[in-house]
Protein backbone atom coordinates (compact mmCIF):
# COMPACT_ATOMS: atom_id res chain seq x y z
CA UNK A 1 0.00 0.00 0.00
CA UNK A 2 1.31 3.44 -1.09
CA UNK A 3 2.10 5.35 2.10
CA UNK A 4 0.40 8.81 2.51
CA UNK A 5 2.28 11.83 2.29
CA UNK A 6 2.86 14.48 4.03
CA UNK A 7 1.22 17.48 2.98
CA UNK A 8 3.09 19.63 0.38
CA UNK A 9 3.75 23.58 0.96
CA UNK A 10 3.83 25.41 -1.49
CA UNK A 11 4.37 29.54 -1.31
CA UNK A 12 0.77 31.75 -0.79
CA UNK A 13 -1.23 28.19 -1.59
CA UNK A 14 -4.12 26.50 -0.01
CA UNK A 15 -4.43 23.23 -1.23
CA UNK A 16 -8.02 22.21 -1.00
CA UNK A 17 -8.11 19.15 1.02
CA UNK A 18 -10.11 16.87 3.62
CA UNK A 19 -8.76 19.45 6.33
CA UNK A 20 -10.36 22.67 4.18
CA UNK A 21 -13.56 20.45 2.65
CA UNK A 22 -13.99 19.60 7.21
CA UNK A 23 -13.65 23.27 7.96
CA UNK A 24 -15.02 24.95 4.85
CA UNK A 25 -18.18 22.96 4.61
CA UNK A 26 -21.18 25.14 5.79
CA UNK A 27 -19.31 28.32 3.98
CA UNK A 28 -18.91 26.07 0.70
CA UNK A 29 -22.38 24.96 1.29
CA UNK A 30 -23.59 28.67 1.20
CA UNK A 31 -22.34 29.87 -1.80
CA UNK A 32 -22.88 26.62 -4.13
CA UNK A 33 -26.68 28.25 -2.86
CA UNK A 34 -25.81 31.20 -4.34
CA UNK A 35 -26.22 29.26 -8.35
CA UNK A 36 -29.38 30.50 -7.75
CA UNK A 37 -30.78 34.14 -7.68
CA UNK A 38 -33.58 34.23 -5.45
CA UNK A 39 -30.61 32.55 -3.06
CA UNK A 40 -28.43 35.67 -3.91
CA UNK A 41 -31.27 38.18 -3.63
CA UNK A 42 -32.14 36.49 -0.39
CA UNK A 43 -28.34 37.10 1.20
CA UNK A 44 -28.79 40.54 -0.22
CA UNK A 45 -31.97 41.58 1.37
CA UNK A 46 -30.69 40.04 5.07
CA UNK A 47 -27.38 38.66 5.03
CA UNK A 48 -27.25 38.29 8.47
CA UNK A 49 -30.06 35.73 8.33
CA UNK A 50 -28.69 34.40 5.86
CA UNK A 51 -25.57 33.06 7.15
CA UNK A 52 -27.36 31.84 10.25
CA UNK A 53 -29.61 29.75 8.32
CA UNK A 54 -26.35 27.85 7.16
CA UNK A 55 -24.89 27.97 10.33
CA UNK A 56 -21.51 29.79 9.23
CA UNK A 57 -19.02 29.76 12.18
CA UNK A 58 -17.68 33.29 13.84
CA UNK A 59 -14.41 33.03 11.83
CA UNK A 60 -16.45 32.80 7.99
CA UNK A 61 -18.83 34.88 9.25
CA UNK A 62 -16.54 37.47 9.44
CA UNK A 63 -14.53 36.84 6.44
CA UNK A 64 -18.25 37.54 4.74
CA UNK A 65 -18.96 40.45 5.90
CA UNK A 66 -15.23 41.71 5.07
CA UNK A 67 -15.56 40.33 1.64
CA UNK A 68 -11.96 39.31 2.02
CA UNK A 69 -10.80 36.47 0.28
CA UNK A 70 -7.70 35.27 1.85
CA UNK A 71 -9.88 35.35 5.12
CA UNK A 72 -12.70 33.15 3.37
CA UNK A 73 -10.04 30.62 1.98
CA UNK A 74 -8.48 30.58 5.66
CA UNK A 75 -12.04 29.48 6.82
CA UNK A 76 -12.43 26.66 4.40
CA UNK A 77 -13.58 28.29 1.34
CA UNK A 78 -12.73 26.71 -2.24
CA UNK A 79 -12.16 29.29 -4.96
CA UNK A 80 -14.61 27.96 -6.99
CA UNK A 81 -17.75 28.48 -4.82
CA UNK A 82 -15.56 32.24 -3.35
CA UNK A 83 -16.25 33.01 -7.09
CA UNK A 84 -20.29 32.34 -6.79
CA UNK A 85 -19.59 34.63 -3.66
CA UNK A 86 -18.05 37.34 -5.52
CA UNK A 87 -20.06 37.04 -8.32
CA UNK A 88 -23.48 38.38 -6.68
CA UNK A 89 -21.00 41.84 -6.16
CA UNK A 90 -19.89 41.83 -10.34
CA UNK A 91 -16.57 41.16 -8.91
CA UNK A 92 -14.45 39.19 -11.74
CA UNK A 93 -10.90 36.84 -11.30
CA UNK A 94 -9.05 40.13 -11.70
CA UNK A 95 -10.55 41.76 -8.78
CA UNK A 96 -10.39 38.73 -6.50
CA UNK A 97 -6.71 38.72 -7.41
CA UNK A 98 -5.70 41.95 -6.52
CA UNK A 99 -7.13 41.44 -3.28
CA UNK A 100 -5.46 38.38 -2.75
CA UNK A 101 -2.11 39.66 -4.03
CA UNK A 102 -2.65 43.17 -2.99
CA UNK A 103 -2.52 45.07 -5.92
CA UNK A 104 -4.45 47.47 -8.32
CA UNK A 105 -6.59 45.62 -10.47
CA UNK A 106 -4.70 46.93 -13.45
CA UNK A 107 -1.49 46.35 -11.82
CA UNK A 108 -2.23 42.25 -11.45
CA UNK A 109 -3.67 42.23 -14.97
CA UNK A 110 -0.49 43.33 -16.06
CA UNK A 111 1.45 40.87 -14.33
CA UNK A 112 -1.12 38.06 -16.05
CA UNK A 113 -0.07 39.79 -19.39
CA UNK A 114 3.51 39.47 -18.31
CA UNK A 115 3.89 35.94 -18.16
CA UNK A 116 2.82 35.62 -21.60
CA UNK A 117 5.92 37.57 -22.45
CA UNK B 1 -16.41 -0.42 -34.92
CA UNK B 2 -16.60 3.03 -33.79
CA UNK B 3 -13.91 5.11 -34.98
CA UNK B 4 -12.23 8.00 -32.62
CA UNK B 5 -11.65 10.94 -35.53
CA UNK B 6 -9.38 12.92 -33.58
CA UNK B 7 -8.99 14.35 -29.41
CA UNK B 8 -9.38 18.23 -29.18
CA UNK B 9 -7.74 19.70 -25.88
CA UNK B 10 -8.95 23.30 -24.62
CA UNK B 11 -9.51 25.85 -22.02
CA UNK B 12 -12.29 26.50 -20.42
CA UNK B 13 -13.16 30.12 -18.47
CA UNK B 14 -16.44 31.59 -17.42
CA UNK B 15 -15.21 34.90 -19.12
CA UNK B 16 -15.11 33.14 -22.72
CA UNK B 17 -19.05 33.04 -22.06
CA UNK B 18 -19.16 37.11 -21.36
CA UNK B 19 -17.11 37.71 -24.29
CA UNK B 20 -19.09 35.43 -26.31
CA UNK B 21 -22.34 36.89 -25.26
CA UNK B 22 -20.96 40.29 -25.25
CA UNK B 23 -19.56 39.78 -29.06
CA UNK B 24 -15.81 40.48 -28.32
CA UNK B 25 -14.32 37.25 -30.14
CA UNK B 26 -12.45 40.19 -32.23
CA UNK B 27 -11.31 43.12 -29.58
CA UNK B 28 -7.57 42.82 -29.45
CA UNK B 29 -7.70 41.88 -25.74
CA UNK B 30 -9.92 38.16 -26.63
CA UNK B 31 -8.81 37.95 -30.86
CA UNK B 32 -5.69 35.67 -30.51
CA UNK B 33 -8.23 33.73 -28.48
CA UNK B 34 -10.64 33.51 -30.33
CA UNK B 35 -8.47 32.97 -33.71
CA UNK B 36 -7.28 29.46 -32.43
CA UNK B 37 -10.66 27.90 -33.40
CA UNK B 38 -11.35 28.51 -36.71
CA UNK B 39 -8.86 25.70 -38.27
CA UNK B 40 -10.37 23.55 -35.47
CA UNK B 41 -13.85 24.12 -36.85
CA UNK B 42 -12.95 24.01 -41.05
CA UNK B 43 -11.63 20.25 -39.52
CA UNK B 44 -14.79 19.10 -37.28
CA UNK B 45 -16.44 19.70 -40.74
CA UNK B 46 -14.09 16.93 -42.84
CA UNK B 47 -14.14 14.87 -39.92
CA UNK B 48 -17.76 14.80 -38.85
CA UNK B 49 -18.05 13.45 -35.27
CA UNK B 50 -21.37 12.00 -34.52
CA UNK B 51 -21.06 12.40 -30.90
CA UNK B 52 -18.36 13.88 -28.68
CA UNK B 53 -17.36 12.28 -25.30
CA UNK B 54 -16.14 15.43 -23.24
CA UNK B 55 -13.74 15.21 -20.20
CA UNK B 56 -14.09 18.08 -17.79
CA UNK B 57 -14.05 18.94 -14.01
CA UNK B 58 -17.85 20.89 -12.72
CA UNK B 59 -17.21 23.86 -10.86
CA UNK B 60 -19.94 23.20 -8.36
CA UNK B 61 -23.17 23.22 -10.77
CA UNK B 62 -24.24 19.20 -11.20
CA UNK B 63 -21.88 18.04 -7.75
CA UNK B 64 -21.42 20.13 -4.46
CA UNK B 65 -18.90 18.39 -2.00
CA UNK B 66 -21.91 16.59 -0.34
CA UNK B 67 -20.96 13.84 -2.86
CA UNK B 68 -18.12 14.00 -5.29
CA UNK B 69 -16.96 11.57 -7.14
CA UNK B 70 -13.51 10.64 -8.67
CA UNK B 71 -15.24 10.04 -12.43
CA UNK B 72 -18.72 10.10 -13.15
CA UNK B 73 -19.87 9.20 -16.50
CA UNK B 74 -23.15 10.75 -17.74
CA UNK B 75 -25.95 8.43 -18.67
CA UNK B 76 -28.66 10.69 -19.76
CA UNK B 77 -30.83 11.29 -22.58
CA UNK B 78 -30.36 15.36 -22.54
CA UNK B 79 -27.97 17.42 -20.02
CA UNK B 80 -28.83 20.80 -19.46
CA UNK B 81 -26.91 23.82 -18.25
CA UNK B 82 -28.19 26.19 -15.52
CA UNK B 83 -26.89 29.23 -13.63
CA UNK B 84 -23.73 28.78 -12.16
CA UNK B 85 -23.83 32.15 -10.21
CA UNK B 86 -21.27 34.34 -12.27
CA UNK B 87 -23.79 36.37 -14.53
CA UNK B 88 -22.88 33.85 -18.17
CA UNK B 89 -25.70 33.22 -20.06
CA UNK B 90 -27.57 29.46 -20.31
CA UNK B 91 -26.93 27.47 -23.01
CA UNK B 92 -29.34 24.93 -24.99
CA UNK B 93 -29.62 21.67 -24.05
CA UNK B 94 -27.20 18.95 -25.26
CA UNK B 95 -28.46 15.88 -26.42
CA UNK B 96 -26.96 12.50 -24.82
CA UNK B 97 -26.14 9.26 -26.60
CA UNK B 98 -27.73 6.51 -24.41
CA UNK B 99 -26.15 3.47 -25.80
CA UNK B 100 -22.35 5.29 -26.00
CA UNK B 101 -23.02 6.04 -22.04
CA UNK B 102 -24.04 2.81 -20.88
CA UNK B 103 -21.11 0.95 -23.25
CA UNK B 104 -18.50 3.13 -22.21
CA UNK B 105 -19.86 2.73 -18.62
CA UNK B 106 -19.97 -1.66 -18.33
CA UNK B 107 -16.42 -1.34 -20.17
CA UNK B 108 -14.67 0.87 -17.64
CA UNK B 109 -16.16 -0.87 -14.79
CA UNK B 110 -14.98 -4.31 -16.67
CA UNK B 111 -11.69 -2.61 -16.46
CA UNK B 112 -11.48 -2.30 -12.71
CA UNK B 113 -12.18 1.95 -12.90
CA UNK B 114 -15.25 2.15 -10.19
CA UNK B 115 -17.45 5.04 -11.87
CA UNK B 116 -20.26 7.05 -10.83
CA UNK B 117 -23.64 7.03 -13.30
CA UNK B 118 -25.71 9.82 -13.72
CA UNK B 119 -28.68 9.36 -15.24
CA UNK B 120 -29.58 13.21 -14.51
CA UNK B 121 -26.70 15.67 -14.62
CA UNK B 122 -26.04 19.44 -15.14
CA UNK B 123 -23.18 20.66 -17.03
CA UNK B 124 -21.35 23.53 -16.68
CA UNK B 125 -19.01 25.98 -18.41
CA UNK B 126 -16.24 23.43 -18.66
CA UNK B 127 -18.41 21.31 -21.04
CA UNK B 128 -20.63 23.97 -22.49
CA UNK B 129 -18.29 27.30 -23.63
CA UNK B 130 -15.61 23.88 -25.68
CA UNK B 131 -19.31 23.02 -27.29
CA UNK B 132 -20.09 26.72 -28.39
CA UNK B 133 -16.43 27.60 -29.53
CA UNK B 134 -16.64 24.23 -31.99
CA UNK B 135 -19.77 24.95 -32.84
CA UNK B 136 -20.59 28.58 -32.52
CA UNK B 137 -23.75 28.60 -33.79
CA UNK B 138 -25.31 26.83 -30.43
CA UNK B 139 -28.22 24.83 -30.17
CA UNK B 140 -28.39 23.08 -33.19
CA UNK B 141 -25.42 20.97 -31.56
CA UNK B 142 -24.24 18.29 -34.53
CA UNK B 143 -22.75 15.43 -31.97
CA UNK B 144 -24.51 13.64 -29.10
CA UNK B 145 -22.47 13.79 -26.15
CA UNK B 146 -21.03 12.16 -23.25
CA UNK B 147 -20.00 13.62 -20.19
CA UNK B 148 -16.67 12.18 -18.21
CA UNK B 149 -16.44 14.39 -15.26
CA UNK B 150 -13.18 14.33 -13.25
CA UNK B 151 -12.96 15.34 -9.65
CA UNK B 152 -10.11 18.52 -9.66
CA UNK B 153 -11.55 20.51 -7.61
CA UNK B 154 -11.18 18.42 -3.79
CA UNK B 155 -8.51 16.75 -3.13
CA UNK B 156 -7.47 13.81 -3.66
CA UNK B 157 -7.54 13.87 -7.17
CA UNK B 158 -6.91 10.70 -9.37
CA UNK B 159 -2.97 10.42 -9.98
CA UNK B 160 -2.04 11.37 -13.53
CA UNK B 161 -0.90 7.94 -13.91
CA UNK B 162 -4.42 7.03 -13.64
CA UNK B 163 -5.81 9.82 -15.80
CA UNK B 164 -3.97 8.39 -18.26
CA UNK B 165 -5.37 4.65 -17.63
CA UNK B 166 -8.93 6.44 -17.64
CA UNK B 167 -7.81 7.87 -21.10
CA UNK B 168 -6.42 4.26 -22.73
CA UNK B 169 -9.46 2.34 -21.24
CA UNK B 170 -11.69 5.36 -23.03
CA UNK B 171 -10.08 4.88 -26.12
CA UNK B 172 -10.04 1.17 -25.94
CA UNK B 173 -14.29 0.85 -25.12
CA UNK B 174 -14.83 3.24 -28.06
CA UNK B 175 -12.72 1.19 -30.84
CA UNK B 176 -14.56 -1.95 -29.50
CA UNK B 177 -18.25 -0.21 -29.96
CA UNK B 178 -19.45 -2.25 -32.66
CA UNK B 179 -21.04 0.68 -34.44
CA UNK B 180 -19.91 3.06 -36.80
CA UNK B 181 -20.09 5.74 -35.39
CA UNK B 182 -17.49 8.75 -35.50
CA UNK B 183 -16.45 9.64 -31.81
CA UNK B 184 -14.60 13.59 -31.23
CA UNK B 185 -12.84 13.12 -28.04
CA UNK B 186 -12.54 16.81 -26.05
CA UNK B 187 -11.00 17.24 -22.82
CA UNK B 188 -11.22 20.54 -21.20
CA UNK B 189 -9.78 22.61 -18.70
CA UNK B 190 -6.19 24.45 -17.93
CA UNK B 191 -3.04 25.12 -18.65
CA UNK B 192 -1.24 27.06 -16.18
CA UNK B 193 -3.59 29.56 -13.55
CA UNK B 194 -4.01 29.59 -9.96
CA UNK B 195 -7.37 31.77 -8.11
CA UNK B 196 -7.01 31.38 -5.02
CA UNK B 197 -3.88 32.68 -1.95
CA UNK B 198 -1.54 35.05 -2.35
CA UNK B 199 0.22 33.53 -5.21
CA UNK B 200 -3.23 34.43 -7.21
CA UNK B 201 -2.37 34.95 -11.14
CA UNK B 202 0.49 32.34 -11.25
CA UNK B 203 1.44 31.05 -14.43
CA UNK B 204 4.22 29.06 -15.87
CA UNK B 205 4.29 29.72 -19.94
CA UNK B 206 7.79 27.42 -20.40
CA UNK B 207 5.70 24.18 -18.39
CA UNK B 208 2.83 24.50 -20.54
CA UNK B 209 4.61 24.56 -24.20
CA UNK B 210 6.72 21.60 -23.04
CA UNK B 211 3.58 19.62 -21.54
CA UNK B 212 1.97 20.67 -24.99
CA UNK B 213 4.94 18.98 -26.75
CA UNK B 214 5.30 16.24 -25.16
CA UNK B 215 1.46 15.43 -25.19
CA UNK B 216 2.08 14.53 -28.91
CA UNK B 217 5.84 12.64 -28.72
CA UNK B 218 5.94 11.54 -25.14
CA UNK B 219 2.63 10.96 -23.42
CA UNK B 220 3.50 9.28 -20.49
CA UNK B 221 6.22 12.37 -19.82
CA UNK B 222 3.57 13.87 -17.76
CA UNK B 223 2.77 10.54 -15.10
CA UNK B 224 6.23 11.46 -13.79
CA UNK B 225 4.58 13.98 -11.37
CA UNK B 226 2.64 14.01 -8.68
CA UNK B 227 -0.70 15.82 -8.33
CA UNK B 228 1.44 18.16 -5.64
CA UNK B 229 4.28 18.63 -8.18
CA UNK B 230 1.93 19.66 -10.49
CA UNK B 231 0.26 22.73 -8.02
CA UNK B 232 3.67 23.76 -7.98
CA UNK B 233 4.27 23.85 -11.64
CA UNK B 234 0.68 24.81 -12.71
CA UNK B 235 -1.03 26.28 -10.15
CA UNK B 236 -4.04 25.28 -8.21
CA UNK B 237 -6.35 25.03 -11.15
CA UNK B 238 -3.78 24.41 -13.63
CA UNK B 239 -4.21 20.67 -12.46
CA UNK B 240 -7.47 20.92 -14.60
CA UNK B 241 -4.90 19.65 -17.43
CA UNK B 242 -5.12 16.12 -16.15
CA UNK B 243 -8.29 16.54 -18.74
CA UNK B 244 -6.24 16.75 -21.87
CA UNK B 245 -3.82 13.78 -19.82
CA UNK B 246 -7.00 11.70 -20.48
CA UNK B 247 -8.56 12.81 -23.87
CA UNK B 248 -4.62 12.44 -25.56
CA UNK B 249 -4.46 9.04 -24.19
CA UNK B 250 -7.72 7.99 -25.59
CA UNK B 251 -5.47 7.99 -29.14
CA UNK B 252 -3.97 4.91 -29.18
CA UNK B 253 -0.39 5.19 -30.53
CA UNK B 254 1.26 7.65 -32.51
CA UNK B 255 -0.26 11.23 -32.85
CA UNK B 256 0.03 13.86 -35.07
CA UNK B 257 -0.90 17.95 -33.95
CA UNK B 258 -3.03 19.19 -36.39
CA UNK B 259 -3.44 22.64 -35.05
CA UNK B 260 -2.68 24.30 -31.76
CA UNK B 261 -3.02 27.75 -30.27
CA UNK B 262 -1.51 29.30 -26.91
CA UNK B 263 -2.24 32.85 -25.74
CA UNK B 264 -1.69 34.25 -22.22
CA UNK B 265 -4.07 35.45 -20.62
CA UNK B 266 -7.41 35.17 -20.53
CA UNK B 267 -9.32 35.80 -17.61
CA UNK B 268 -6.23 34.38 -14.98
CA UNK B 269 -5.37 31.55 -17.32
CA UNK B 270 -2.94 30.61 -20.05
CA UNK B 271 -5.20 29.50 -22.96
CA UNK B 272 -4.24 26.47 -24.49
CA UNK B 273 -5.52 24.46 -27.62
CA UNK B 274 -4.22 21.23 -29.67
CA UNK B 275 -6.40 19.33 -32.25
CA UNK B 276 -4.58 15.56 -32.52
CA UNK B 277 -5.08 12.90 -34.30
CA UNK B 278 -3.97 9.13 -34.37
CA UNK B 279 -1.18 8.23 -37.54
Amino acid sequence: MAPVKKKHEIAGTTIFDGDQARKGYALNKMCYSFNSADSRAEFLRDEDAYCKKYQLNTQQRAAIRNRNVLELIAAGGNAYYLAKFAGIFKLDMQDIGAQQTGMTKEAFKAKLAEAGE
Amino acid sequence: MAKIVGSITMSHVPAIGRAIEKNLQQTPYWKPFFDGFPPVREWLKTAKPDIAVIIYNDHGLNFFLDKLPTFAVGAAPQYQNADEGWGIPVMPPFDGDLDLSWHLIESLIANDFDLTTCQEMLVDHAFTLPMALLWPEQGNWPVRTVPVCVNTVQFPLPSVKRCYSLGQAIGNAIESWDTDARVVIIGTGGLSHQLDGKRAGFINKEFDLMFMDKLISDPLWITRYSIDDLVELTGTQGVELLNWVIARSALRGEVIMKHSNYHIPISNTAAGLMLLESI
